[in-house]
């Protein structure tokens, strides 16, 4: 024993050695803190640049001080919070009562053979149907205010969330399930304390695609018969071919679509703490 | 209370898994069930707490459980089936929030249980920041909170590094050795069966049928003393099954 490990030894100081090639690396998404910023600067100074120098003609996109000041002038005019009001107002009653909705009907399908039966395929015959196309009959049936805007994201948001919740039920550890069986809890302590917990990860990435498809909703629903609302804001200022305000109305979207997918993250930070 | 299994038989399909199973399990002992993989071992267990029934035959019990038992047959699970999201104190009263316990009662029983499986500086501890062992101890304590009247564990060390498994073994005979409770314990591990098992059955391969019981008298605490009896018994135990785990070794897994 002690014989061969010295003649590996010797072995070694006569021959070439050389470290291991490591082959381990990549495939590992690290952070890059800063760059994230550096991007959008630089595409609003490549930006700048463009408008300034002619590279952009200003018909085809404002300069970024047009856009800016546009924005201004909204915001003086104290139109701004009027139309962010109206469209987070739709936004908050569209997004929250189709959730709720689609969670409880997500539910029911999830843990009942015979509302399996009826709304499952209720649920794959309307999902493909683009709402958009239903406003117009929405507007007959709930009016040209409020109830055909606020129907419109309800039902956007409706079935991807009837969607992931039954998914991610039916995706809960069955022995989790079954544990709590064995220890005679009640129909309703399994579905509380261990069925909608352990789906909740997944219905609260749902929640991502739900909000981002209300956000796109509400565009299209203020785009017919609204006064106020961001959407009805991009609209006016399109056909009046007024780019600055078609931009600064864009990038208030854009902010909301921000605002919401961090509230999400929070939610889910707070929600799913339990998770590393 | 006894628990009695009467001429139960079983099926998946045309696929018959448990043949004419006669046992009993009696108050205050250790009943190991031993069998090469598939037999239907843990199958059988289920029977047992009720969870799934059998095609023909019937469990019986013997006798009423104790007045202050809250869950007659308790089970612990090869995989712990600890809530993530809930602490190891939460994790405990989810067994006893269904039984309108008072608040302070509740409290009581966790400290208790806590104390019996050396878990209390860990009752606000997450199942995802304990190790393997920890989370069985928690799960071991959850059982034990509802004063259960047989204990049904089934592999509930197989999940576990073989130092673990050591250590929760001699835990678990202290903990019989000072309050004699009744289990049945599925294992597959010879091992485990001839130092917690007063009595170990074993199960052919697939149908499962008895092939032999083997009672040890040997008192639990003793048996680590004996290791040359330990070895036989264990010895014993593996030529009983060797042919039964190759030939089950071989099948194709189709049902």
């Amino acid at each position: 024993m002690s014989d061969s490990i010295t003649h590996t030894q010797t072995n070694t100081s006569t021959r070439l050695a050389r470290p291991v090639p490591f082959r381990g690396g990549g495939f590992r998404i690290g952070t890059v803190p800063w760059l994230s910023p550096f991007v959008f600067v630089g595409l609003i100074l490549f930006w700048y640049w463009g408008s300034s120098s002619g590279f952009i003609h200003p018909l085809v996109l404002p300069s970024p001080g047009e856009s800016l000041q546009a924005f201004i002038n909204l915001a003086q005019s104290g139109m701004l919070w009027k139309h962010v009001s109206a469209s987070v107002q739709r936004l908050v009653i569209g997004w929250t009562s189709g959730t709720i909705l689609g969670i409880s009907i997500g539910l029911a399908i999830a843990l009942s053979s015979l509302a399996r039966a009826t709304f499952a395929p209720l649920v794959a015959a309307i999902m493909p149907v683009p709402k958009i196309a239903l406003l117009p009959l929405f507007v007959i049936w709930f009016g040209i205010g409020e109830g055909s805007k606020v129907a419109t994201i309800l039902f956007g948001v409706f079935f991807p969330t009837v969607i992931a919740t039954y998914g991610a039920v039916d995706n809960v550890d069955r022995s989790l399930i079954r544990m709590g069986q064995s220890f005679g809890l009640s129909w309703s302590s399994i579905v509380r304390k261990i069925i909608f917990p352990g789906a909740l990860p997944a219905i609260l990435s749902g929640f991502r695609i739900s909000a981002s498809i209300a956000i796109i909703l509400l565009v299209a629903a203020e785009m017919i018969g609204a006064e106020f609302g961001i959407g009805a804001y991009v609209l006016l200022a399109g056909s009046l071919m007024a780019t600055d305000q078609l931009i600064a109305g864009v990038a208030v979207l854009s902010l909301l679509g921000l605002t919401v997918s961090f509230l999400i993250g929070r939610a889910e930070r707070y929600f799913l703490r339990w998770r590393t | 209370m006894d628990l009695s299994l009467n001429n139960i038989h079983h099926f998946y399909g045309d696929v018959e898994i448990l043949s004419g199973i006669n046992f009993e399990i009696k108050s205050g002992e250790i009943v190991c069930i031993i069998g090469p993989s598939g037999c239907g071992k843990s199958t059988l267990l289920r029977f047992l707490g009720g969870l799934e029934r059998p095609s023909s035959g019937e469990v019986l019990q013997i006798g009423s459980p104790p007045e202050a038992c809250l869950n007659p047959l308790t089970y612990i699970f090869q995989d712990f089936a600890l809530l993530p999201w809930r602490t190891v104190e939460g994790n405990i009263s989810l067994a006893l929030e269904d039984h309108r316990i008072p608040k302070q009662e509740i409290e009581r029983i966790i400290d208790n249980v806590l104390g019996r499986t050396k878990l209390t500086d860990f009752r606000s501890a997450l199942p995802r920041q304990l190790s393997g062992g920890m989370k069985q101890r928690v799960a071991i304590a959850r059982a034990l909170c509802v004063n259960p009247a047989v204990l049904l564990m089934d592999e509930p060390l197989s999940a576990l590094d073989s130092q673990t498994r050591e250590l929760l073994m001699d835990d678990l005979v202290d903990l019989w050795t000072r309050e004699r409770f009744t289990a049945c314990y599925v294992t597959h591990n010879l091992a485990e069966a001839v130092r917690l098992g007063h009595k170990i059955v074993v199960l052919s391969r697939r149908p499962g049928k008895i092939r032999e019981i083997v009672s040890i008298d040997t008192p639990l605490a003793d048996r680590k003393n004996d290791l040359v009896k330990l070895e036989q018994q264990q010895n014993h135990l593996w030529n009983l099954m060797r042919e039964e785990a190759l030939a089950a070794d071989m099948e194709l897994n189709d049902v």
